[in-house]
């Protein structure tokens, strides 16, 4: 009982450390199966660890760790709040479901010496992720931040065996990824210049006497962009498509559900938390920098994922376009635009996960990349798939009684709040226009006589549970959103603490 | 004795889980048809007692749970629900019996599919119907649209894909564009979206932004299918007959009109419709496009399509209701929703019962038909004759009090647009009555006898009959709409 309070305690620091060091275990282990066993392992442990840090916060408020006893500004404090306790639900929760779907997929897709490595690398990254979301100390980010980037561009290389082009895939997200933490890094050195910590609270406090000071605002100015790169908003999303068409199939399940959104989440806290004095300028990076790139990566994304075929990439590009969504809602300032955004990093995670899984488990059947014409009469081989990844499609739409619907409420309401009308017709519009990429699938899987291919491919249960598990919380959770919405509400007033 | 609220539970689920049993019996063609009428007729008696608690004074309500913290997934019945439910229930016991004849008749593939998207649709629009908040409705709404989709595209086509690419875009694309937008503009300015007797923008909303907020919900409800949002219902005749009988003459373009009304009568209220001036311009678009719809029906030789744009038309009639929003408009309104539906489901029978028995789709080929199947142009003459609004069938009431209620509120022109549009309907509903009839035989045609699809047709004639001595109990619901309390 003792030593059971005693992790009860240390959970906000063992929720990265476990999967760290369960990493090099992974490797070591070198039977695929096994290593499967403890990424899994290590995942349902995040999820435990996860799940309890969000109740201990619902229930007491705010958990400040301090990682071996040193006090901030000196020592790393890791910070749980409603916020991050709402991110790591998220990633741990995304990380089990990828994890499950990742041993069958893998298998058919990696070499089979390398699948262990590929766990190694898998709980790096998940480690990396959770880390970066709960951290305190603007450095310490800097590190998480690296362990995941490349953590993902190993698992994205890959990828190779399918495809070569995973490589230059890889080559790229390494090489922009690199640029994006040095920016980062850059901006972190000039505020630890001028204010001499590293703490993000005390950080907070600081720059707050120093609005304007020139040396913050560069700083600032580095690791907003440096963040831009790591959550792919547009123009620095370059590294994003090729990387989730060339992953592994698992591969691309992990990064389009908690990669890119613990890069927006920090982005996030750092908009709202670190500049909540400097107003101006927090007003001159939402309105000229965010809110036009928001925009253009809504049409650029929808437009480029119409004429798109290959279907990995046509997901790839839908993602930008949702990132936009996200993004456009913190570009309002407000607490309910705020909450919109953390509503839709959920769902959207749902949501394109369920669709790379699906997609990912026709492509390892057909042993290539699949295109929209790949899915015909898909219907008749793969009935579970099928109806799957019509609902996850549908949801994708925001049709009502899915979680698509609830986050296009809550971003209309905050965009009208707001008075916004420019921006609530280009949503409406777009979402309108992503008929255009999502409805060819479910005409190719349902209406169209299948060709040659389809008939070599069936259902495979071990494959598709975790798909149909998601499809099924697509559903859930947009007819019953309470749990999703109450959590997001707390999470952004976490957040935005200003209103209150 | 059971409560109201079970009743409620006792309509809605018998289309909802109909799909199960008719995927579990998918391979006992007998069993798994008779699934639909069974869920009908249950449904059907559920309503009835629904509607009878309404008209005693009680309200029917169903809570299941909160979706958001102010807004709840629950229905309550109004008048107009009431009014809309029993339509579609009632006559979904009719299209059961007739979907039965028309598939095995005219030998459709996937029916199990068919049947449980069929069995799915209703279950929308009686959520439609009954939906105690204006976010249910959308809610409901566009699951109708998603439901019917399988149905328009029944035949895999490339024609039938095309014309369901229209059907869906034009539905999903105005109510995302539109309905959405005006919804949220209520709920962000008013704060709630609850249906409430005399509506909820009167004193909180602006009256000078009323009529864009109007237009929003009149166009972004394309069910209505308000020029010039009405190219999907002709576009969705590729679907199966019993499917263009039920659903594109009744449940879904009734759900259209009947969200209109209730935007009008619960959201706007009838005081703060002629209060603000909001009807003016929908009062035109309803009258120009009932105007034209009716000319464009002249010029169509295809059966269904003709209707189609009868329908359309009729829709405006009921609009134009709304926007008069008087006293006698809203009954005329409220009452054409069931007489137009039981009207037009006749003539939608006639055309398929006489497509599976000669596999005739045009016009002029119907001369000299009329001889080898007379109960089937029976029926249809009386139809037709109802929606022109000729006494003694039901059509005629709707008619009496649109002109009542047009001459109430000094709309002389409008009277005079009513006038000719009744001459062109008369032209075009009787025209195909008058070549079975009257014209030569064409010897050549072979009918074969499909009684399955011909009685229903029949009981519906009957009920239009019925429905113009019977005014009462529609009368009653339409006043408590009308007299508040």
């Amino acid at each position: 009982m003792i030593d059971l309070i005693a992790i009860e305690n240390h959970l906000p620091a063992l929720q990265v450390v476990i999967p760290l060091l369960l990493a090099p275990v992974a490797i070591l282990v070198s039977l695929p199966f096994l290593s499967w066993l403890v990424a899994l392992f290590g995942s349902l442990f995040c999820l435990y660890a996860s799940v309890s840090l969000f109740f201990q916060v619902s229930e007491f408020g705010k958990i400040n760790y301090f990682m071996g006893g040193w006090l901030p500004p000196y020592g790393i404090e890791y910070v749980i709040d409603e916020a991050s306790s709402f991110m790591i639900v998220l990633i741990s929760l995304m990380g089990v479901f990828a994890t499950i779907f990742a041993y069958q997929s893998l298998k058919k897709e990696i070499n089979k010496k390398s699948q262990s490595k590929v766990y190694g690398m898998w709980l790096l990254a998940l480690g990396g992720l959770l880390g970066l979301v709960t951290t305190g100390d603007a450095f310490n980010l800097f590190v998480f931040l690296e362990i995941s980037s490349l953590s993902s561009v190993t698992l994205v290389a890959l990828g190779s065996k399918k495809d070569k082009r995973a490589l230059t895939a890889a080559f790229n997200y390494l090489l922009i990824g690199a640029v994006g933490a040095t920016f980062y890094v850059i901006g972190v050195g000039l505020l630890y210049s001028v204010t001499g910590t590293l703490n993000i609270a005390d950080l907070t406090i600081k720059i707050s006497e120093l609005t304007a000071n020139n040396s913050v605002k560069a700083g600032i100015s580095f690791i907003i962009i440096g963040l831009m790169v790591k959550a792919a908003i547009f123009p620095l999303h370059i590294w994003l498509p090729s990387a989730y068409t060339f992953a592994p199939s698992a591969v691309a399940v992990l990064l389009t559900a908690t990669a890119t959104k613990a890069a927006l989440y920090v982005l996030a806290r750092i908009l709202f938390t670190l500049l909540f004095n400097a107003d101006d300028f927090t007003v001159i990076i939402l309105q000229w920098v965010l809110l036009p790139a928001s925009i253009v990566a809504i049409f650029f994304g929808t437009i480029r994922a119409i004429f798109e075929k290959d279907i990995k990439k046509l997901l790839a590009f839908s993602s930008l376009s949702q990132i936009g969504y996200i993004t456009i809602g913190l570009t309002l300032g407000t607490a309910s635009g705020i909450m919109a955004s953390f509503i839709h990093i959920a769902n959207h995670s749902m949501m394109k996960a369920a669709l790379f899984m699906g997609i990912g488990a026709i492509s390892i059947q057909l042993k290539k990349s699949i295109n929209v014409d790949d899915l015909k009469g898909l219907s008749k081989s793969m009935p579970v798939t099928s109806i799957s990844l019509t609902v996850v499609i549908l949801s994708l739409l925001g049709i009502p009684l899915t979680i698509g619907f609830i986050s296009k409420v809550y971003l209309l309401k905050a965009v009208f709040s707001h008075g916004n009308w420019p921006i609530l017709f280009i949503i409406v519009l777009t979402s309108f226009l992503a008929l255009g990429y999502a409805w060819q699938m479910i005409e190719n899987i349902w209406m169209k006589q299948p060709g040659d291919s389809a008939l070599t491919i069936n259902d495979d249960p071990k494959i598709y549970i975790p798909l149909v598990a998601l499809a099924v919380f697509n559903i859930l959770f947009g007819i019953y959103a309470y749990p999703v919405v109450n959590s997001a509400f707390n999470a952004s007033t976490a957040i935005f603490w200003k209103a209150l | 004795m059971i409560s109201s609220i079970n009743f409620i539970y006792l309509a809605l689920l018998p289309p909802l889980l109909a799909p199960i049993f008719i995927f579990i019996f998918k391979n006992n063609q007998n069993l798994r048809d008779s699934v639909g009428l069974i869920g009908s007729l249950i449904s059907f008696y559920a309503t009835i007692n629904i509607t009878n608690d309404l008209i005693n004074g009680g309200s029917p309500t169903l809570y299941l749970f909160n979706i958001f913290s102010d807004l709840s997934l629950s229905f309550k019945v109004t008048p107009l629900g009431a009014v809309f439910g029993l339509l579609c229930s009632g006559l979904w016991i009719l299209a059961a019996i007739y979907s039965i004849g028309y598939m095995r008749g005219n030998n459709e593939k996937n029916q199990t599919r068919f049947y449980i998207f069929y069995s799915l649709s209703i279950f929308g629009a009686l959520c439609v119907a009954w939906s105690s908040n204006l976010l249910v409705l959308f809610i409901f709404y566009e699951f109708l649209t998603f439901a019917t989709y399988p149905l328009v595209v029944h035949k895999e086509t490339d024609d039938s894909i095309k014309a369901s690419r229209l059907y869906l875009g034009i539905l999903v694309g105005s109510s995302l564009m539109l309905f959405l937008p005006a919804i949220i503009w209520v709920w962000y300015s008013v704060g709630t979206l609850n249906f409430a007797d005399g509506g909820i923008l009167n004193n909180t909303f602006d009256p000078v932004y009323a009529p864009i907020l109007l237009s929003l919900f009149v166009f972004g409800i394309g069910k209505a299918a308000l020029m010039p949002l009405h190219w999907w219902l002709p576009a969705a005749m590729v679907a199966p007959t019993p499917v263009s009988a039920l659903l594109h003459a009744v449940a879904v373009v009734k759900a259209g009109v009947f969200s209109i009304l209730m935007v009008i009568c619960y959201i706007f209220g009838p005081e703060f419709m002629n209060s603000s001036g909001s009807g003016k311009f929908l009062i035109w678009a309803s009258t120009i496009t009932l105007f034209l719809s009716s000319v464009i029906a002249i010029r169509k030789n295809d059966i269904k399509a003709r209707l189609a744009y009868s329908t359309v038309s009729q829709l405006s009639y009921i609009i134009l209701g709304g926007a008069i929003a008087s006293n006698y408009s809203l009954i005329a309104s409220v009452s054409n929703i069931m007489m137009h539906g039981v009207g037009k489901i006749t003539l939608f029978f006639c055309a398929g019962a006489i497509y599976v028995s000669t596999k005739i789709t045009k016009i002029t080929d119907l001369n000299g038909i009329g001889h080898k199947m007379p109960l089937t142009f029976i029926a249809f003459s009386i139809g037709a004759l109802s929606i022109i609004g000729i006494p003694p069938l039901g059509g005629s009431w709707s008619k009496f009090y649109l002109l009542l209620g047009a001459a109430q509120s000094e709309l002389t022109i409008i009277i005079i647009i009513l006038a000719i549009s009744t001459l062109l309907n008369t032209y075009y509903l009787l025209d195909p009555v008058f070549r079975a009839f009257f014209m030569d035989k064409n010897e050549s045609v072979k009918s074969v006898k499909h009684p399955l699809t011909v009685y229903p047709a029949l009981c519906s004639a009957f009920l239009v009959i019925l429905l113009f001595f019977y005014i009462d109990p529609l009368l009653q619901l339409v006043n408590l709409i009308i007299y508040l309390p």
